[in-house]
């Protein structure tokens, strides 16, 4: 895969040992979109879902730093004038501008969506999941575009205004599952297999689930 | 209560299986030994059959003992074995955290293949899959690779080595190159290369060093040459897309030794059209490989649909009409759920 050298703006820690690097955006590209990106030479590329709007001046990239890895920590140190090597932006995980939409994510699995919110695209609803409350990133932009329609589904300590509990399982108290809805599930896979099994079970056809997993 | 007894600490020692020549030199010089105890231990783990480190006769009993203070042998016998009508064997081994791996003996006339698991769970989450809905609960080592053949009763007949357990091999790079090192390796297993098949869903950076570091075969799980139908299949192809995974393949050499398969599972109606086989066509045009069709048998709560029989095997005849290598997998061991990761899922809600 052609990598191209990308001049970073900017890294900041939105959250503790989450960071949003922003970069210069040498190519144009729809929202739900990866780009594959590398160090340097001697890295494998990682792929990261972009994380900005298509009209945005710049390509912004939200990733958790990884310890242990040899990839995240440095990221994390890049500065403003560093240079990074980026692919030219690839994907079908692609909103749908005839369907209504459900965007379900865990974690730093919010990325494509704030791309898709930033663009202009709406769903029905938005539910994003996380264990602590500071892990809800860009929930102010979030709800005030959505209002009600962004549901924070809060797995640990309990928030006033907060569904209590996982995504999977705010889906298992709802009455009614639309059928003819897109559902676009981001995140780890044992969330995105659950919730994908359980729309399935609620008669969704899985044509209608769109899935991309972070691994 | 006043306690006297004992509390059992857990058993801290590392395993001495699984680690390669060069690990082993650099244990002994850590520990004082001399240089060729490694070339001894790669023996006693390798080519002989002892049950701990004291039955290494030709090591002194000082290396013995300072080798028990530091490690175990670290071989693990199953937990669980399952026979099928048909001879196929599904063996259950315990894995971390109250987990389960699977491994499955085929023997089929001549060859006695191991297919063994890559990792505990598997992260990739494909619609079609019993193993992904356990999640992931962590990489297996290189020895609990090799201790699913090296610790089942057909060990001494075993000839082909499969990676196509649960897990995505490549997802765990480091330990499937290390095993596959102890597995061909003169001081190792000595197995040949070309009876190793390394099956993946097609992640580029692993995949291409695997083709550069190894001889093995190599297998891909294709199911259908149209990248959108596949992307609702397996959610991989939206960050390693089914092209980018062949113009990949199309830079190393498949003209020789090395096999490539592509793995194709039919699910009928769905991806069995003469549009899938021409497609498929186009898509490994110029490509020196073999497409195994693979029968699809329904796991709980799948909306997919079971292989057509008939349809099969008309889209294995126009695969080969097309001039595409193109054979059907023999369905093995569903008396027994040998199918990924149905066995130790079904273990795994057992002990819930």
């Amino acid at each position: 895969m052609a990598l191209f050298p990308c001049t970073v703006w900017k890294t900041e820690e939105i959250a503790k040992g989450k960071f949003v690097l922003q970069m210069e955006k040498p190519f144009s590209f729809t929202a739900g979109q990866v780009l594959a990106l590398a160090l340097d030479d001697s890295h494998e590329p990682r792929i990261y879902s972009i994380c900005s709007g298509e009209s945005d001046p710049f390509l912004q990239i939200l990733f958790d730093v990884n310890k242990a890895g040899t990839v995240t920590p440095r990221l994390s140190k890049m500065r403003k004038g560093d240079l990074l090597y980026v692919s030219k932006p690839y994907g079908r995980f692609l909103p749908d501008r005839h369907s209504p939409m459900w965007w379900i994510a865990t974690g730093t699995g919010i990325a494509p969506f704030y791309a898709m919110l930033r663009t202009g695209y709406q769903p029905v609803k938005l539910l994003h999941g996380a264990r602590e409350s500071t892990h809800f990133h860009f929930e102010q932009e979030f709800l005030s575009r959505l209002g009600e329609h962004y549901v924070r589904c809060n797995s640990g300590m309990e928030e006033a205004g907060d569904f209590q509990g996982r995504v999977n399982h705010f889906l298992e108290r709802l009455h009614d599952v639309p059928l003819d809805n897109k559902y676009y599930l981001c995140g780890r896979s044992l969330m995105v297999v659950e919730v994908r099994d359980l729309l399935i079970a609620r008669g969704v056809p899985y044509e209608n689930i769109v899935t991309e997993i972070y691994f | 209560m006043n306690s006297t007894s004992q509390t059992s600490r857990p058993d801290e020692r590392l395993p001495l299986f699984g680690k390669t020549r060069s690990e082993l030199s650099d244990l002994v010089g850590s520990l004082g030994l001399p240089g060729y105890t490694a070339k001894q231990l790669c023996d006693w783990l390798y080519k002989k059959e002892i049950p701990s480190i004291d039955e290494m006769s030709n090591l002194s009993k000082k290396t013995r003992q300072i080798l028990s203070e530091n490690f175990v042998l670290g071989l693990q016998a199953p937990i669980n074995v399952q026979s099928s009508a048909d001879g196929t064997r599904k063996y259950l081994f315990p894995a971390r955290q109250g987990k389960f791996i699977e491994t499955a003996m085929i023997p089929d006339k001549d060859r006695v293949t191991v297919c063994v698991s890559a990792q505990v769970g598997c992260k990739m989450g494909c619609l079609f899959c019993m193993t992904g809905k356990q999640g992931f609960n962590g990489q297996l080592s290189a020895g609990e690779i090799v201790n699913q053949i090296r610790s089942i009763e057909e060990f001494p007949a075993v000839t082909n080595i499969v990676y196509m357990g649960m897990g995505e091999p490549f997802d765990n790079l480091e330990a499937v190159l290390k095993s596959i090192e102890i597995l061909t390796a003169d001081w190792g297993f000595a197995m040949s290369s070309r009876r190793i098949t390394v099956s993946t869903i097609g992640i580029i950076p692993a995949m291409e060093r695997f083709l550069t570091e190894t001889s093995c075969n190599l297998a891909i799980s294709v199911h259908t040459p149209f990248e959108a139908e596949r992307a609702k299949l397996m959610p991989v192809q939206q960050a390693y897309p089914l092209k980018q995974v062949i113009d990949a393949l199309r830079r190393f050499d498949f003209e020789h030794q090395r096999k490539l398969s592509f793995e194709y599972i039919v699910f009928g109606g769905l991806n069995d059209t003469p549009l899938h086989a021409k497609e498929m066509a186009r898509l490994l045009n110029g490509i020196r490989s073999h497409i195994n069709l693979i029968r699809f048998h329904p796991i709980p709560g799948s909306p997919l649909p079971p292989t057509n029989e008939k349809q099969l095997q008309e889209f294995k005849d126009q695969l080969n009409q097309k001039g595409i290598l193109t054979t059907i997998r023999a369905s093995r061991g569903q008396d027994i759920y040998a199918a990924c990761g149905l066995l130790s899922t079904k273990a795994l809600m057992e002990s819930r």
